[in-house]
């Protein structure tokens, strides 16, 4: 319903080949924003932030959980990262611009190490895919 | 000039680009990925599909054309106003583009150099980049303030 059968079937096949790598890539994706939007960190003040911390894959693994619960979930997105939601915009109030950076960061992973997978089409799929978790995640963020 | 970007790394890494094929693959993606910007190509013929977007010799040609455009803007990072003055005015007085999308356009470039360079753009690197198609994005949408 929230994706068209197409896009689900691309994001699907994809995370199975992904199979337990997810988080390698999430902590990729989470390195990169650091590194290239720095005022990220900001939110992640309470963790060691240097290169491989062990900290940052342990929150890599998490939000590779959250995403492969959304891939698994995508007809009832809303419901499935209520909690998520509630604490990312309540407790956390997590900027929704953040969210944005990291899900092109994820792009920008998964190109970089599944070029032939990353095809024009995949990437629309991805891309409608994560906006469809960031709108989850936070709905007023449009 | 962007904030502190390291002018050596970036354009000693450009000279490995080859801005015809990154061009092209660049701008296909936009119009695949953000349909609504297929708006400002109706010229072009049929763009209904990925397969007829990148089959397509316009989209070829102006993916091209931009990437020239943005190589030549990187040897005046110290002045990308001034290098796309003429650019700013045609998108945004004549061409009415929402700066938006000169934005999109920057990171999908992003995303295209991982694809093409793998490991070698890694997160510094990219870093750059974003600072530069930052100050590209900004310098096009310039008319608009």
């Amino acid at each position: 319903m929230v994706l068209a059968p197409a896009d689900r079937a691309a994001v699907l096949a994809l995370w199975r080949k992904l199979g337990t790598n997810v988080g390698i890539y999430t902590t990729e994706a989470l390195e990169r924003t650091f590194v290239a939007f720095p005022s990220s960190k900001a939110y992640f003040l309470h963790l060691n932030l240097s290169p491989g911390s062990a900290q940052v894959r342990a929150h890599g693994q998490k939000v590779a959980d959250a995403l492969t619960l959304a891939v698994n979930h995508l007809d009832d997105l809303p419901r499935t990262l209520s909690a998520l939601r509630e604490l990312h915009t309540h407790k956390l109030r997590v900027d929704p611009v953040f969210f944005k950076l990291l899900c092109h960061c994820q792009l920008v992973t998964l190109a970089r190490h599944y070029p032939g997978d990353f095809s024009p089409n995949m990437h629309a799929s991805l891309v409608k895919f994560l906006n469809h978790v960031i709108s989850a995640l936070a709905p007023s963020s449009g | 000039m962007p904030n502190g970007v390291n002018k050596g790394a970036v354009t000693a890494f450009w000279g490995k680009v080859k801005v015809d094929e990154v061009g092209a693959e660049s701008l296909g993606r936009l119009l695949v990925v953000y349909p609504w910007t297929q708006r400002f190509f109706e010229s072009f013929g049929d763009l209904s599909t990925a397969e007829a977007v990148f089959g397509n010799a316009k989209v070829k040609a102006h993916g091209k054309k931009v990437l020239d455009s943005f190589s030549e803007g990187l040897n005046h990072l110290d002045d990308l106003k001034g290098a796309f003055a003429s650019l700013s005015e045609l998108h945004c007085d004549k061409l009415h583009v929402d700066p938006e999308n000169f934005k999109l356009l920057g990171n999908v470039l992003v995303v295209v150099l991982a694809r093409h360079f793998g490991k070698e753009f890694t997160p510094e690197l990219q870093a750059e980049f974003q600072k530069v198609v930052t100050g590209v994005a900004n310098a096009l949408a310039h008319r608009y303030h």
